[in-house]
């Protein structure tokens, strides 16, 4: 009885742990934008077809996904936070930052628009009215990129966000347009989520298009010297992938079918400089 | 309630269809979770069974700290796991880290008290007179142990279910040490926290659904074991 349970128990595990070689694995920390919007569950077998390599993609918020990757614990980055980042790449935690790709971030909340921010042209003068006003906010409040963006505007807009009407969700994209939802309340979100979400939320747009809402997304380069078993090469080769003219066409057309309209805009070979 | 239909029917269009990845992943959390609950028991029978009959100073507080550990938050048991198994960690040489065995791993620590705490539970219903008897019929210790887990087994098999219920239905850890990713560790609870996040949630409902059928179906071939042996 015993010797079957074993026996059993041998047979599971073995299934359980395919052996794999490790140093054909590379590590992904990116965004749960990415991951959510379905981009990566294209790229990634396109990336694993060319190269024979296998990607573990961990989507969490950008903050962590940087943090992991400092301490060698991915081998390549795709996030977009470019103040956050450009402090690793000084830090030398991170290397060869490159732009991959951009969309952009909209400000919207409930049709009746309390705070009267609809057709304004300047994020910050919209956040501003919507701390004046005491209209409710949702923010993400989990260091994600679209709440280090929101962080910024505050910042521009000399408000501190703070008190009953400032909501902090601390969860994904998904949720928090849940819960602007349910409150009637504002938010800033990606377009693409924005999209994805329209069966489910009733905001509307109210601000887009302004300069500081542009959403950048880059890939770095993982130092190696932030830890043992960094996969150098795995991670170079991903973030060459992110940028060859093949990929850069895929996501050049990415969401039209189920969207009418590309999600992202590929800006492989621009640097900062063009979008200051 | 019409997204729950919405749901009930993508579930079973799901399951009907065969569609592969929901199939890939339901039996990956199917093996997943059992091979914990059969490590945990490999773990908890012969740790409660010693502790229900051992007799030793400070026994009150091992007790009390399985009892404790009966309610690990799995988010923290993900958390530790994580950070051991961190390519810095100390068994970071092991790379297993967002593998299947490192969920099997943490669902061990969430499993194995459970079993221990309930295992020991069992074994202390037992009537004293009922193991004095044995051992003056002539059993050896390893006997008269056999016998005493022989009359425990219907608890016994309860605190399989309640292992085995404990560790497939739960999410942080599996998130934390796994990492949801696609086709290699994504399990039911974490692919349901995904497509929820993604908003798609008729495919959510019908994942959850799909993890409740799994549930009844282990817990009646338990249970039909646990009382058909009865009779």
């Amino acid at each position: 009885m015993l010797f079957r349970l074993l026996l059993v128990l041998v047979s599971v595990l073995s299934l359980a742990a395919p052996a794999r070689a490790q140093s054909n694995t590379v590590i992904l920390s990116t965004t749960t934008s990415t991951q959510d919007s379905g981009l990566l569950d294209l790229l990634v077998p396109m990336f694993e077809k060319k190269t024979g390599m296998t990607v573990k993609t961990i989507s969490v918020g950008t903050g962590q996904a940087l943090a992991l990757a400092a301490r060698g614990e991915a081998d390549v980055a795709l996030v977009h936070a470019p103040s956050v980042e450009r402090k690793y790449v000084e830090e030398g935690k991170m290397r060869n930052r490159r732009l991959v790709m951009y969309n952009d971030f909209v400000i919207i909340g409930p049709e009746d628009d309390p705070a009267k921010i609809k057709g304004m042209t300047k994020a910050t003068d919209a956040l501003k009215r919507i701390a004046e006003t005491q209209s409710r906010f949702v923010s993400r409040g989990d260091k994600s990129g679209t709440h280090v963006l929101e962080q910024g505007l505050w910042k521009q807009a000399s408000v501190e966000p703070r008190g009953s009407w400032y909501i902090e969700s601390g969860q994904g994209m998904g949720q928090t347009l849940g819960i602007a939802n349910d409150r009637r309340a504002y938010t800033i979100t990606d377009r693409g989520s924005w999209l994805a979400f329209q069966k489910r939320i009733s905001l509307p747009i109210l601000v887009e298009k302004d300069k500081p809402l542009l959403n950048i997304y880059s890939v770095m380069e993982i130092n190696p010297a932030n830890g043992p078993r960094v996969n150098t090469a795995g991670g170079k080769a991903f973030a060459d992938f992110m940028v060859a003219p093949e990929t850069q066409a895929v996501i050049k057309i990415f969401g039209v079918d189920k969207y009418g309209q590309p999600l992202f805009v590929p800006i492989a070979g621009k640097t900062d400089a063009d979008f200051q | 309630m019409e997204l729950i239909g919405q749901g009930l029917l993508q579930a079973l269009r799901l399951l009907v269809s065969g569609d592969p990845e929901v199939w890939q992943i339901t039996w990956l959390s199917l093996r997943i979770s059992s091979t914990a609950t059969l490590l945990s028991l490999i773990v908890g029978v012969p740790l409660g069974t010693a502790l229900a009959l051992a007799h030793f100073p400070g026994r009150g507080f091992v007790v009390s700290l399985v009892n404790t550990g009966m309610g690990l938050p799995p988010v923290v048991v993900g958390l530790f796991v994580t950070i051991v198994l961190w390519r810095n960690g100390i068994l970071g040489m092991l790379e297993l880290l967002y593998t299947p065995t490192a969920m099997v791993l943490a669902q061990l620590v969430i499993a194995a008290p459970v079993v221990t705490g309930l295992t020991l539970a069992a074994v202390q219903q037992v009537p004293d007179k009922f193991r004095l008897q044995v051992l003056a019929l002539g059993a050896s210790r390893a006997q008269m142990i056999w016998t005493l887990l022989k009359e425990a087994r219907l608890p016994m098999l309860a605190a399989i279910m309640a292992g085995f219920g404990a560790v497939i239905s739960e999410v942080g850890a599996s998130l934390m040490v796994g990492g949801n990713i696609k086709g290699s560790t994504r399990v039911l609870t974490t692919a349901t926290v995904l497509e929820t996040g993604k908003g798609n949630f008729d495919t959510a409902i019908a994942l959850s659904l799909i993890l409740l059928f799994l549930m009844f179906l282990v817990n009646w071939a338990l249970t039909w074991i646990q009382q058909g042996r009865r009779v």
